[in-house]
């Protein structure tokens, strides 16, 4: 599966379209051009289980007031662009939310970015009576929009609150994140930038944004990989899981609580 | 004891096309809230990111339960073999179906795609519990139906009762996956317990009888056809006893909840809490939908068939609440995330306090109309076809019956 369509002459679609492209793309300088070729990653080698992507949150370092993951998946997925207008508060959608917690006993308080945890056995997809909420071989619970009837029941079945539904048609959407009314949707780690290909991969735009606000509470990489940043941070320190109890096993873990 | 004589109503009356007015009303009512919903998409409703199963739900559960329960008494003829009911066999399994149908109607109306049903059909994830309800409503529809037939159709009596035993297990595992729907959802402190499922089916005896016998002594008042006391008395008697058992089950639930430290919160936020759901639990699942009917079907209330109306409706209703705790109540209570934790702050609801839920018109509307089109269906299948004996007075279906 997912093999590349085979062409009859031997030249693949993406070549095609690339010396097309290349022909009729109108140079206006040297280095711009009006068309560019997206180099996707080839679809054979896209997505298998060799890697499992997942973040560590560093609570220690994740500030309170600040909001900067949420602003950035709010832009990068083109959630609360003033397309919502009729939703209330509680209806609109949510990737990724800031919560502070307190300690009861202690009084030790924590700010922490919550999304949906990507867990090995995600109970949305159990639940999912179409199929529509599916986990990829790397690790990225995603919703097919196209067969989600939107039932809710993967709502019902989230431990974490993670997923909204789209209570209103929307107009204003991203190019790399279609939605739709009457459908359920929930954090996808960005997996646009992570199926770039390896050379323009990048951290998904939560991450990103906390990087750059100088936070560095978020750190993205393969659970795999022995050799990432990330695996390297969770074999140092001790990490846990939001609802460990229900064994889970999410690629989403937290330092500090 | 004669050959029972079944017949279809003659439905000419004044009376009889105020009905089909009012019940077409209601149905008209419910599809103008169903595309007010859908075409402006849910905001219209009280439901949100929270609450994201609202007053459709709680109709439509009620009701695909209540489906199950209404073919109890054509079991009790068939597979417990008691001469009496066997003439009833033919209304309950309508009933049944009827039942279904306008649940299923609310629960496909209320979707956030209702026009990808077609997807329901054709993608199957075997893994999901509402995958299976799918094929055991619709199993449940042909299953009936060959059950009438069998039941209809003389030459085919023979297999009567292998049908009956058939739907009878049928019904059985579809309510049981009702229950799982809920049983099943380990993440929320609400529901997560095994004992749904049976619970569900006691559920389904008694609310499906309630119905069934308001049918009944409705249908044979208002055909003008002979109605025997012996049989509303057991009837009443069985109603009785079905609410009871349900009363035991949710004290079991509650019981056993109450022992374990972990849920005392969920636990304090539907018996003892601020809530509406609270109140709603009290007075009108408890007071006035099992004691209620209790005392008036086993004192001598119970004689008479304006209580015995009375008491079902009420059996209804308090169906209705529980379905209203067991749905709502259990999403109104926030997900425990952080042990030990408070939330202080969260842009998304999470928390402390309880989910609030204001259920709209239109939901409110959509979820009669269930009811409406399941007796519409009973309605018209009565006039077409011959599901209701000409007598059902004691010395005609009574073996028993002295005098």
């Amino acid at each position: 599966m997912n093999k590349p369509d085979a062409e009859p002459n031997g030249m693949s679609r993406r070549k095609f379209l690339g010396a097309g492209a290349t022909a009729a793309g109108v140079s206006l300088a040297p280095g711009i051009s009006l068309i560019n070729v997206a180099e996707a990653k080839p679809l054979a080698d896209t997505v298998t289980s060799d890697k499992r992507w997942g973040m560590l949150i560093d609570t220690n370092k994740c500030a309170k007031g600040c909001s900067a993951c949420v602003e950035a998946c709010n832009t990068e997925n083109g959630l609360n662009t003033g397309d919502e207008l009729n939703s209330r508060p509680e209806q609109k959608a949510q990737w990724i939310r800031k919560v502070d917690l307190r300690d009861k006993l202690t009084g030790h308080e924590v700010s922490l970015p919550l999304m949906c945890q990507h867990c090995e056995n995600p109970p949305c997809v159990d639940v999912c009576p179409t199929g529509a909420s599916f986990k990829r071989e790397d690790g990225v619970v995603l919703v097919d929009k196209h067969i989600c009837i939107g039932c809710r029941y993967c709502m019902m079945a989230c431990p974490y609150k993670a997923r909204s539904f789209i209570h209103e048609e929307l107009t204003n959407q991203v190019e790399v994140t279609p939605r739709g009314k009457g459908t359920v949707e929930s954090c996808t780690l960005c997996v646009h930038r992570i199926d770039e290909d390896t050379n323009n991969q990048r951290d998904p735009a939560c991450a990103e944004a906390c990087l750059k606000e100088g936070h560095k509470a978020m750190i993205f990489g393969d659970l795999n990989d022995s050799s990432s940043e990330l695996s390297r941070e969770l074999k140092k320190h001790s990490t846990k899981a939001i609802r460990e109890d229900l064994g889970l096993n999410p690629g989403i873990r937290y330092r500090g609580i | 004891m004669k050959k029972v004589n079944y017949l279809e109503i003659e439905g000419k009356s004044s009376g009889f096309l105020l009905l089909l007015g009012v019940l077409g009303a209601i149905i008209l009512a419910g599809l103008g809230g169903m595309y007010y919903m859908e075409h402006n998409g849910h905001y219209v409703t009280g439901m949100d990111n929270q609450i994201v199963w609202g007053m459709p739900h709680v109709f439509a559960v009620f009701l695909i339960v209540a489906a199950s329960g209404a073919l109890n008494v054509a079991s009790i003829g068939t597979v417990f073999g008691k001469a009496m009911y066997k003439p009833l066999g033919r209304l309950s399994a309508l009933l049944a179906l009827a039942l279904l149908a306008g649940g299923l109607m609310v629960l496909v109306l209320d979707l956030g795609r209702p026009d990808r049903l077609v997807v329901a059909m054709t993608y199957y994830n075997f893994k999901s519990i509402f995958a299976w309800n799918i094929i055991l409503y619709n199993g449940f529809f042909a299953v009936v139906i060959v059950y009438i037939w069998m039941m209809m159709q003389a030459s085919m009596n023979k297999y009567y009762k292998a049908a009956g035993f058939f739907a009878f297990f049928w019904r059985l595992i579809l309510t049981t996956g009702t229950g799982s729907i809920f049983g099943f959802l380990v993440a929320r402190p609400g529901y997560d317990a095994a004992i749904m499922a049976p619970m569900f089916i006691i559920m389904s005896f008694a609310f499906g009888l309630a119905i069934f016998l308001l049918v009944l002594m409705l249908g044979y008042r208002w055909a003008e056809r002979p109605l025997g006391d012996d049989m509303v008395r057991k009837l009443k008697n069985l109603l009785g006893v079905f609410v009871g058992a349900v009363m035991y089950f949710v004290l079991a639930f509650h019981l056993t909840n109450l022992y374990a430290t972990e849920h005392h919160g969920v636990e304090k936020f539907i018996l003892a809490g601020e809530s509406e759901h609270t109140t709603i639990f009290w007075v009108v699942q408890i007071l006035l939908g099992s004691i209620a009917p209790l005392a008036i079907l086993y004192t001598k209330l119970g004689a008479s068939r304006l209580w015995i109306g009375i008491a079902s409706l009420l059996v209804i209703v308090g169906g209705l609440a529980q379905m209203y705790v067991i749905i709502i109540g259990g999403q109104a209570f926030p997900l425990e995330m952080f042990p030990g934790m408070e939330v202080v702050n969260s842009s998304f609801a999470d928390g402390n306090s309880y989910h609030q839920y204001t259920p709209s018109m239109a939901e409110t509307l959509l979820g009669l109309s269930g009811i409406a089109a399941a007796m519409l269906i009973v309605t018209l299948g009565a006039k077409v076809l011959r599901f209701m004996p000409d007598s059902l007075a004691d010395k005609d279906v009574n073996p028993h019956h002295k005098g």
